[in-house]
């Protein structure tokens, strides 16, 4: 129950005269206060400022400090009120909470003092509402990596016992960490940069001898450039395999794009290697050269700059998609129309419309290599118009890109979406959980309130009843609520899952007699499943009475008592009309319930189904009604 | 820029955005200007109308308008409030059903007035008051007798309440069951409907429902 309508439960208990006269049975009693207190203001002193506030407004939260007896502690008997050494500013907030229901976040408050507040006073943070909800988290976010970017600073120097792998993998991970892992990574960044100037140098023609004409290095020098190659390549895959050494999750290593770099840089030389002897090949073999520029991407393990850039555009990959669509359109219109336009002209390079695409491409990005031009007067206008055109597609999606990539930037987060995702499922299911933990705090209560009064009826003491009686006045008054609407309809309200266990319990259950579990504590938590233990029980004169054959009586451990059919009492009837046959049936509906009455075995006088059964079973006298009740009070 | 492009680009905007509405001519995110503040008149007149003292007029009052600032509650938010109350059913059906019993004189809202009208028969009235108050209820046209259609519809709002999760599960006809039951005793003269007289003397002989008119007291 919202608490904010807390002062509306006496209209809602006044609006449950409806259900009244079309009741059957008889109502449950109504709590009483037992000490009636007339609404007072309390005053709350924090720090020196006092509020005040009715006591009602702090009663609508009872699991919180203010709600609940633990203020009690903080009560200043000279003064008559409440001290609390706490900060006054953000008492404020949390007062607003019980007055409005709703919980802000100011903005100007520290987040962490903010959230020691609310876990002072009791406060889940999650019921902060919508408005101020986006920025508590950004906070919270940005103080938890902040505070993390400290931590580890601190923690690397601890943690003593780690496997020799897990120590690799970390130094792997984590220059930082001691001075073997630094002197392997500008180790291995110097080779790559070696290994990709290599690369190039190779291609550059050298001085040429005076009866050839420019080779390039690496056929001039062939011998020293294998053997750089070959070092390099030896230290990429020395790397590669201890890094697969010592990563935690070797399948999970092989999958992730670093490796896939390491691994398609050092392919082509074992490939070369093998492929040397096969002349008809080497065309190919040439071809897998190139990629060994790849291993200048193994620079990202070196570069956070070039890691964002990445995930920039991995991020940006719907905005870069709608630039390549738009231009594709532009080119593909463009280009035909050049090529129709300059069809008449003679020589015209517009040979096919994929001819003109190189010159639509190079116009509309404004580079005008010249080798292809238009000569015929409508094949120069359209080129205008192409070239103008070009600048506008170009320049839209592109600020887009932009600032996206500046986003992310400056915030310098990897996984951010998904693990705001995560948080916000996480955060609906908690008050998913505190939205059904109303209705299952009713059933819980229901069956404290049952206990209670199987303690009254065994007479035992006052602490033992009051050890039981946790909630709170408010709510016991909703829960009588709703167990009058319980009453009026003559159904229970159970939980989800009891509900589908009993669908499914009642399809496969046939009348396989049970013995009668008086089982206590399973009574007490599931008094629902133990309703269902049926007995057969031989001596049951009421069968007689009953529509069909006769039915097991449900004999409950709890303080329930079912009585069996009752055609007097005309709710019952329904449920009696259920013929045992139905239960064969695989549905739920039918294979249920023979007795409807839930009674509580208080004054046996007056409970109106009265003892007119005489003697039949030993469940449905009520003297032996408090022996049961003697039994699951244990 | 001239002002007719203004004009184009705006409604070019509105389009896109989804708020506009061609037919009505308005858009959707222009606030209603509440203006409707309903103040009640001064608590001493309220004591004198109703049996409540005026600490529990205060009380009431002050958790009225927490709720509704304006003074006065529609249809939408009574539903609300009283649907917090029970978080497994649907009772939106109930509540509308108590809404016109509160709105008497069918302004579409109630004003604390209504409000502490109704409480007060409801919880300070006489055992005869709050049954008529109930027949009130119950007769939704008002017309002095309740049929049996009108008696399935509070039936099955009544059970609609409880929701999906009940034990023994909830049966298609056990509204109209229970109304079968509740005609029975009722209706004396097996006419059909029951009058406000049937009803009284029905009830008045029925000890549960004495006895659990008798719940109200204690409620304020």
């Amino acid at each position: 129950m919202a608490a904010g309508v807390a002062a509306w439960l006496p209209f809602a208990r006044a609006a449950a005269i409806g259900w009244m006269p079309v009741a059957n049975l008889p109502m449950p009693v109504a709590p009483t206060e037992k000490n009636k207190r007339q609404d007072e203001l309390i005053v709350l002193n924090v720090s020196g400022r006092r509020f005040q506030t009715w006591r009602n407004t702090l009663d609508r939260y009872p699991d919180t400090l203010l709600g609940s007896s633990e203020k009690e502690f903080f009560y200043d008997e000279e003064t008559k009120e409440y001290f609390f050494d706490r900060d006054p500013d953000v008492f404020r907030s949390i007062l607003n909470f019980y007055r409005t229901g709703k919980l802000h976040y100011p903005r100007y408050e520290c987040i962490s003092s903010y959230d020691e507040e609310l876990a002072f006073f009791g406060i889940i943070p999650e019921i902060i509402g919508d408005c101020c909800y986006e920025e508590y988290k950004d906070r919270k976010r940005e103080n938890a990596e902040r505070l993390m970017d400290d931590q580890e600073d601190n923690k690397d120097s601890k943690l003593p016992n780690m496997t020799f792998r897990e120590t690799m993998w970390r130094a792997f991970e984590n220059p930082h960490t001691s001075t073997m892992a630094l002197v392997f990574y500008y180790v291995t960044g110097f080779f790559i940069a070696v290994s990709v100037i290599t690369n190039v140098v190779e291609t550059v023609p050298c001085g040429s001898s005076p009866n050839q004409k420019d080779v390039p290095c690496g056929e001039r020098y062939t011998v020293a450039f294998f053997c750089m190659d070959t070092a390099c390549v030896m230290i990429f895959t020395v790397e590669y395999l201890l890094r697969l050494f010592a990563a935690p999750s070797r399948y999970r290593f092989m999958r992730s794009v670093m490796s896939i770099i390491d691994v398609v840089a050092i392919l082509p030389y074992y490939i070369g290697l093998v492929m040397t002897n096969n002349e008809d090949v080497s065309g190919a073999f040439v071809t897998l050269r190139v990629f060994r520029v790849f291993r200048i991407f193994k620079f990202s393990r070196h570069s956070q700059g070039l890691r964002i850039l990445g995930y920039t555009l991995k991020s940006c990959a719907s905005e870069l998609g709608f630039l390549l669509f738009s231009l594709t359109m532009a080119i593909i219109i463009f280009a035909t129309v050049m090529f129709y336009a300059e069809k008449g002209s003679t020589s015209s390079k517009f040979t096919s419309i994929p001819a003109s695409f190189w010159y639509t491409i190079v116009t509309m990005t404004t580079l005008g290599y010249g080798d292809m031009v238009p000569k015929t007067i409508a094949g120069k206008i359209f080129g205008s118009i192409c070239s103008l055109s070009g600048v506008l597609v170009i320049a839209l999606p592109v600020p887009v890109i932009v600032s996206n990539f500046s986003r992310i930037y400056h915030q310098n987060q990897r996984a951010d979406k998904r693990r705001a995702q995560k948080v916000q499922k996480a955060r609906l299911a908690r008050i998913r959980i505190s939205k059904t933990g109303t209705s299952n705090a009713f059933l819980h209560s229901k069956r404290n309130g049952l206990l209670n009064e199987a303690l009254d009826l065994t007479g035992s003491t006052e602490d033992e009843r009051h050890h039981n009686k946790t909630t709170s006045l408010l709510e016991s008054q909703h829960h009588h609520l709703l167990h009058c609407l319980e009453k009026t309809t003559n159904h229970e309200f159970v939980d989800e899952h009891l509900y589908e266990q009993n669908c499914l319990e009642g399809a496969l259950q046939n009348y396989t007699s049970r013995s009668p579990s008086l089982s206590s504590s399973g009574g007490l938590t599931g008094t629902c499943c133990s309703r269902r233990s049926r007995r057969k029980s031989a001596h049951l004169p009421n069968s007689a009475m009953s529509p069909g054959p006769p039915h097991g009586l449900q004999e409950l451990s709890a303080v329930h008592i079912h009585r069996s059919d009752r055609p007097p009492l005309s709710t019952s009837r329904s449920s009696l009309n259920l013929m045992p046959d139905e239960a064969m049936r695989l549905n739920c509906k039918s294979g249920q319930i023979t007795t409807a009455i839930i009674s509580i075995p208080t004054p046996p006088g007056t409970t109106p189904e009265g003892d007119g059964h005489g003697p039949p079973s030993p469940s449905v006298q009520t003297t032996a009604g408090s022996s049961v009740v003697k039994v699951s009070a244990l | 820029m001239k002002a007719k492009n203004r004009e184009q680009s705006l409604s070019d905007s509105r389009e896109l955005d989804g708020s506009y509405d061609p037919l009505t001519d308005s858009t959707e995110d222009d606030f209603e200007l509440s203006t409707v503040c309903h103040r009640p008149e001064g608590l001493d007149k309220l004591q004198e109308q109703t049996k409540f003292t005026k600490k529990e007029l205060q009380v009431l009052y002050r958790g009225f308008k927490n709720e509704c600032p304006s003074g006065v509650v529609n249809e939408e938010t009574f539903k609300l409030i009283y649907s917090q109350f029970f978080p497994q059913g649907d009772s939106s059906m109930y509540a509308h059903f108590l809404f016109e019993a509160f709105d008497t004189n069918k302004n579409g809202s109630v004003s604390f007035e209504d409000f502490v009208m109704g409480l007060s028969i409801i919880l300070r009235g006489s055992i005869n008051d709050r049954l008529n108050w109930a027949f009130n209820l119950y007769d939704l046209n008002k017309d002095g007798c309740i049929t049996k259609e009108e008696m399935l519809d509070i039936m099955k709002s009544i059970y609609d309440m409880m929701g999906k999760y009940t034990y023994p599960t909830m049966q298609e006809d056990a509204p109209r069951e229970h109304v079968e039951n509740f005609f029975q005793k009722m209706d004396r003269n097996n006419d059909g409907v029951v009058t406000i007289e049937e009803f009284i003397e029905s009830c008045q002989k029925d000890e549960n429902i004495m006895q659990s008119m008798q719940l109200f007291d204690n409620v304020i």
